[in-house]
């Protein structure tokens, strides 16, 4: 059976990180899963962990009057669910619905900003792995802003 | 008469013989060009067509090239003469010219893996090379066609793409920017299933078509997953006009795209693809 710690460094958001660091984002993890249908973050609540998904998809959605309820991105195995718990005031700004079975790895982002308050190498280490995500993902709202599908050919 | 002595100029009379409704605004015509039409296209190429007292717009190919006889285009609906093609009715008379330009680069390709990246309308002129592959499948490593649009009600050819997802030796993956209601699929630009796709990057063509700015994004995000800029083609449009490279119409940068194109390589392209002014 795989440790924690083996899930964690098998996720390419950890991919190459090292022992002292895996074991620190360890301590802070736990495996969790969600039917179908199931909420895994709610918009406005506290944005107390984020998520390393490992099987079945996300939808992200805003809800809005008049307009229903929109899905802007699907997230899959391999991917991060979850970044406001990096910034004040921790709260999420969508929705995010299990549309399959989720398996996923929660870290507890209280647990891990405490860490990296004590050791700001560990947070340092953190920033480089999520700043190239949350760069894809300007990028990805960019070009749907942009509605490229929509000229030419 | 023989099909080399046709004037390349001159539009030959043609009747639609079948049509059919593809999308919002998106419609395949079938043609029948009459025995005197030169049989055979590579997948990539265009025809000139057109809309008789309109004008004439290039088309690409979205037909089978195996099936040399039958020529098959999807026009959308935008301009003036593609609205007036779209529209035509079976039975009804068309201007054609061609096949022009440089196809996809699939005798290039045999040995190797092909990912096919499309954006939009762009699934018609990549159509013509999964047909190909297909039906030489045994020559080709792992196929993926990534295909982006703006809705799940406006893709394409939607019946062909769940037939080909059913086959074990062609991975589809598609995409929209964005869906309400029953949609399971995926939701996300056509660049992030580039991400997942987990290419072998050393030994994968790529072939893009969509509009530019797509291809633009797509050709990064190709180049990020470390796949060299020469195994990487881009099918081009600009105005083009004579279709043979003669008046120049269609000039970017030092290449005449109706001549030299419509499908590039990258690397010839990435430069001036930067330039703002073309």
């Amino acid at each position: 059976m795989e440790t924690i710690e083996q899930i964690i460094s098998s996720h390419p958001l950890f991919a190459g990180i090292e022992p002292a660091y895996l074991h620190l984002i360890g301590g802070c993890a736990r495996n969790v899963h969600y039917d179908p249908g199931r909420y895994l973050l709610q918009h406005g609540a506290p944005a107390g962990e984020f998520f390393l998904l490992r099987h079945g998809r996300v939808a992200l959605e805003l809800t809005g009057p008049g307009r229903g309820t929109v899905t802007f991105q699907t997230l899959g195995p391999g991917e991060l669910l979850g970044v406001s718990w990096l910034i004040p005031p921790y709260r999420w700004t969508y929705d995010a619905k299990a549309i399959e079975l989720v398996r996923a790895v929660s870290i507890d982002a209280a647990c891990l900003r405490e860490k990296s308050e004590a050791d700001h190498h560990l947070g340092y280490e953190l920033m480089k792995r999520f700043m190239p995500v949350l760069v894809q993902r300007l990028q990805a709202a960019r070009l749907q802003l942009l509605d490229v599908y929509g000229a030419g050919r | 008469m023989d099909a080399s002595t046709i004037d390349p100029m001159r539009p030959r009379l043609a009747r639609v013989r079948s049509r059919r409704r593809d999308g919002p605004q998106v419609w395949t015509l079938e043609i029948d060009a009459g025995p005197e039409a030169r049989s055979g296209f590579s997948a990539g190429q265009f025809n000139m067509l057109s809309a008789l007292g309109v004008g004439e717009v290039p088309i690409s190919f979205s037909g089978d090239p195996t099936e040399p006889r039958r020529i098959v285009h999807t026009i959308r609906a935008v301009g003036a003469v593609s609205t007036a093609l779209a529209h035509l009715g079976v039975g009804a008379t068309l201007g054609i010219r061609g096949p022009f330009g440089v196809g996809w680069p699939l005798a290039e390709a045999v040995g190797q893996d092909v990912v096919l990246v499309a954006g939009g309308l762009g699934l018609a002129p990549l159509r013509p090379a999964v047909y190909h592959l297909l039906a030489q499948r045994s020559r080709y490593g792992q196929i993926t066609l990534l295909y982006g649009t703006r809705s799940p009600a406006e893709i394409l050819f939607r019946r062909e793409l769940n037939a080909w997802r059913r086959r074990a030796d062609l991975s589809v993956e598609v995409t929209v920017d964005h869906a309400l209601g029953a949609w399971d699929g995926h939701i996300g630009v056509v660049t992030a299933l580039i991400e997942r796709a987990h290419l072998a990057a050393r030994h994968t063509t790529a072939l893009v078509c969509g509009p530019e700015i797509m291809m633009r994004f797509a050709a990064e995000a190709l180049a990020a997953a470390l796949i060299p800029s020469e195994s990487i083609y881009l099918s081009m449009e600009r105005n083009m006009q004579c279709g043979v490279g003669l008046c120049g119409h269609c000039q970017f940068g030092g290449l005449l795209l109706c001549r030299d194109g419509p499908v590039i390589r990258y690397d010839r392209l990435r430069e001036t693809l930067r330039v703002r002014e073309l």
